[in-house]
């Protein structure tokens, strides 16, 4: 593997090591502190502007795909319709319930919101990420992410609501079922860049992950996509069934911060997808490298938005189903195979090359479609065919009996 | 099988993305339009509409220019906003005798003492209460002299109920767009009232207007 440290000069090292010029020595903590703060506005109003703009983009996108037009009156093509939002929800009275547990009622938006901010400080936008190169960086985000099912949790069962109650118990069993094939998608991944740093993982993609394990790449986005808890996935808070799920009795600043997250969600697992699979920040031509990055992650959110336009919700069991018997077994053989071509190739301190990895291309593939196949002849409609109907001997019970034959044979009256 | 179905959902709604024939959506009372939809419009070249109204232009680069949306609507509609022609009413309350729910109320004086043919009498009041009407268009029909029309309008909402009683002086003041409903001179020329200009009395007639030599001849034999 290559070891240059691509820089990007933004990120904490480097605004640490120009602030630490002006400084004498002894501020050292000043200096750190400024820098911390620095990153964290910067972050933060930025991934809150994405997100804002995602939700007029993902209004306008669903309107069109359901053949009608979406926001499109505040602003020039409804591009102030987030404001118009904003203003409405922070207007509103906050109420809490009476009878709810009211510090973990006001806390839960807050234990969902943070995680999802913080994930953004290791996603590599070119070189290393904001916080530099963290050398850790599945685990952190594997870790990271899988909070907000405590977040979830936390909301439904303080609110005092059985609707909030009933999402939230979906949603612990739901969330902590998919992070299994999620956290083995993310361990094949592993295996194969050799590394656990995710600026690493998009340096050892030389041939873009989505083409060498096309298995991964399935088992992760419906892992994430269930993990976001969107359309198929939504039944967390399935308004048909539910009202609202864990976040009934929610009103005000504290539902937009809930709202604000859920539609943070996708923004990060397509950033993953796009560092994962999609080999990051790497392109072609003089595009710079975060251009790259939005661009892909834009395509892949296109794509989360379509999916939600166009498949209806899955029920609760068919949703843990898949996740015990579709995906573990396909994750499970994706990191085998996975881990046993690495173990033929043996790679040294530089990684697969290209080579191997494009060999490693048609042997998945042709893996991919031959379990895909079984799987679906295993659990999919074959077995669910319908039997072919047996006549009941009750039914019809005089059709070959001379009662009737007589009946029909009778002469017509007169 | 093997997820084919749900690759035919994807590209039903794909289908939904890329055609414009498939958008059902009509922006009513306006739509916002970017400088092209507003050039084409208002029927002026872009460059013509920079120079004479560049503030709306620029709101039109922002895709913020408003433009009017009519609904498209049949000539035949029966709509609110009766069309009267004072010229053409005689006063003879066919209309209110006709109307099923007995909404329009007609007051006549004697204009002159020694009425002759050809003279008629002076309306006091026309005064007609929508609120009630069910736009059957009876009174168009039973009018002798086609001196009432249907409208083609659709947004006389009010605040008051009183405000719904169209009166004389509305009557005449009001635009003279008639619906061409029971009216076969009017829809005979395809006239649109969304479209076509303001007929006047002498137009919305159902038999040509006599020359003077006719009109002599007819006093000269009496």
């Amino acid at each position: 593997m290559e070891t240059v440290i691509l820089r990007s000069g933004f990120d904490f090292n480097g605004i640490y090591g120009f602030l630490d010029g002006f400084m004498p020595d002894h501020l050292d903590w000043l200096v750190f502190l400024a820098t911390s703060l620095i990153l964290a506005i910067v972050i933060i109003n930025a991934v809150v502007l994405a997100t804002a703009l995602l939700t007029w983009f993902e209004r306008r996108l669903l309107g069109r795909f359901q053949s009608r037009l979406g926001p499109n009156r505040w602003g020039p093509f409804g591009l102030l319709q987030p404001v118009a939002d904003l203003v409405s929800l922070l207007t509103k009275e906050d109420t809490i319930p009476e009878g709810a547990d009211k510090p973990i009622f006001t806390l839960a938006p807050i234990v969902f919101l943070v995680p999802a901010l913080i994930v953004f400080a290791v996603i590599p936008l070119h070189g290393g990420s904001f916080l530099g190169r963290l050398n850790i960086g599945l685990i952190f985000v594997i870790a990271i992410t899988s909070v907000n099912t405590l977040a979830v949790f936390m909301a439904g069962w303080s609110s005092l609501n059985k609707y909030a109650m009933f999402g939230a118990m979906r949603a612990v069993a739901m969330l902590v079922s998919y992070e299994i094939p999620m956290g083995l998608a993310v361990v094949a991944i592993a295996v194969a860049a050799q590394t656990l740093g995710l600026s690493n993982v998009v340096l050892a993609q030389d041939v873009p992950y989505i083409l060498v394990m096309p298995l991964g790449f399935i088992v992760f986005i419906t892992a994430a996509s269930a993990e976001m808890s969107r359309t198929p996935f939504d039944l967390i808070e399935s308004d048909s069934e539910l009202g609202a799920g864990y976040h009934t009795e929610y009103s005000g600043a504290k539902f937009a911060l809930l709202q604000l997250t859920e539609f943070m969600a996708p923004i990060i697992v397509a950033a993953l997808v796009t560092t994962f699979f999609l080999s990051g920040w790497r392109g072609y031509g003089p595009i710079p490298g975060p251009i790259w990055f939005v661009i892909k992650t834009f395509i892949v959110l296109f794509v989360f938005i379509w999916i939600r336009a166009s498949w209806p919700r899955l029920r609760i069991d068919q949703v843990m189903s898949l996740a015990w018997k579709g995906l573990l077994p396909l994750s499970i053989v994706n990191l085998f195979v996975i881990a046993i071509e690495v173990f033929i190739f043996n790679p040294g301190a530089d990684g697969l090359s290209t080579k191997e990895l494009w060999i490693m291309t048609g042997v998945n593939w042709t893996i991919t479609i031959i379990v895909i196949f079984a799987i679906f002849n295993l659990l999919g409609q074959n077995r669910l065919k319908r039997p072919e109907p047996v006549i009941s001997p009750l039914a019809n019970m005089y059709a070959n009996t001379k009662v009737i034959k007589r009946v029909t044979d009778m002469p017509e009256a007169e | 099988m093997y997820g084919l179905g749900l690759a035919k959902g994807l590209i039903v709604t794909a289908k939904n993305l890329v055609l414009p024939s498939r958008m059902m959506t009509v922006q009513y009372p306006d739509r916002k339009v970017g400088l092209l939809g507003l050039s084409k419009a208002t029927d002026t070249s872009i460059l013509n509409l920079l120079l004479k109204d560049p503030v709306t232009s620029f709101k039109a680069l922002l895709g913020m220019a408003e433009v009017k949306e009519n609904l498209p609507q049949h000539p035949r509609f029966r709509g609110e906003e009766f069309i009267w022609y004072e010229q053409r009413c005689t006063g003879c309350a066919s209309c209110a005798k006709y109307c099923p729910l007995g909404i329009i109320e007609i007051v006549t004086s004697e204009s002159g003492d020694q009425m002759q043919e050809g003279q008629k009498y002076h309306l006091d009041k026309f005064d007609i209460d929508i609120g009630r009407c069910m736009f059957c268009g009876l009174c168009v029909e039973a009018c002798p002299y086609d001196a009432l029309h249907m409208g083609s309008g659709f947004e006389e909402g009010q605040y008051r109920r009183q405000d719904l009683v169209i009166d004389k002086r509305r009557l005449v003041s009001a635009k003279k767009k008639p619906s061409t409903w029971f009216r076969p001179q009017l829809s005979s020329k395809n006239y649109d009232p969304q479209k076509g200009k303001n007929v006047k009395w002498d137009g919305a007639g159902r038999h040509e207007k006599p020359s003077l030599e006719q009109q002599q001849e007819k006093w000269a034999k009496r």
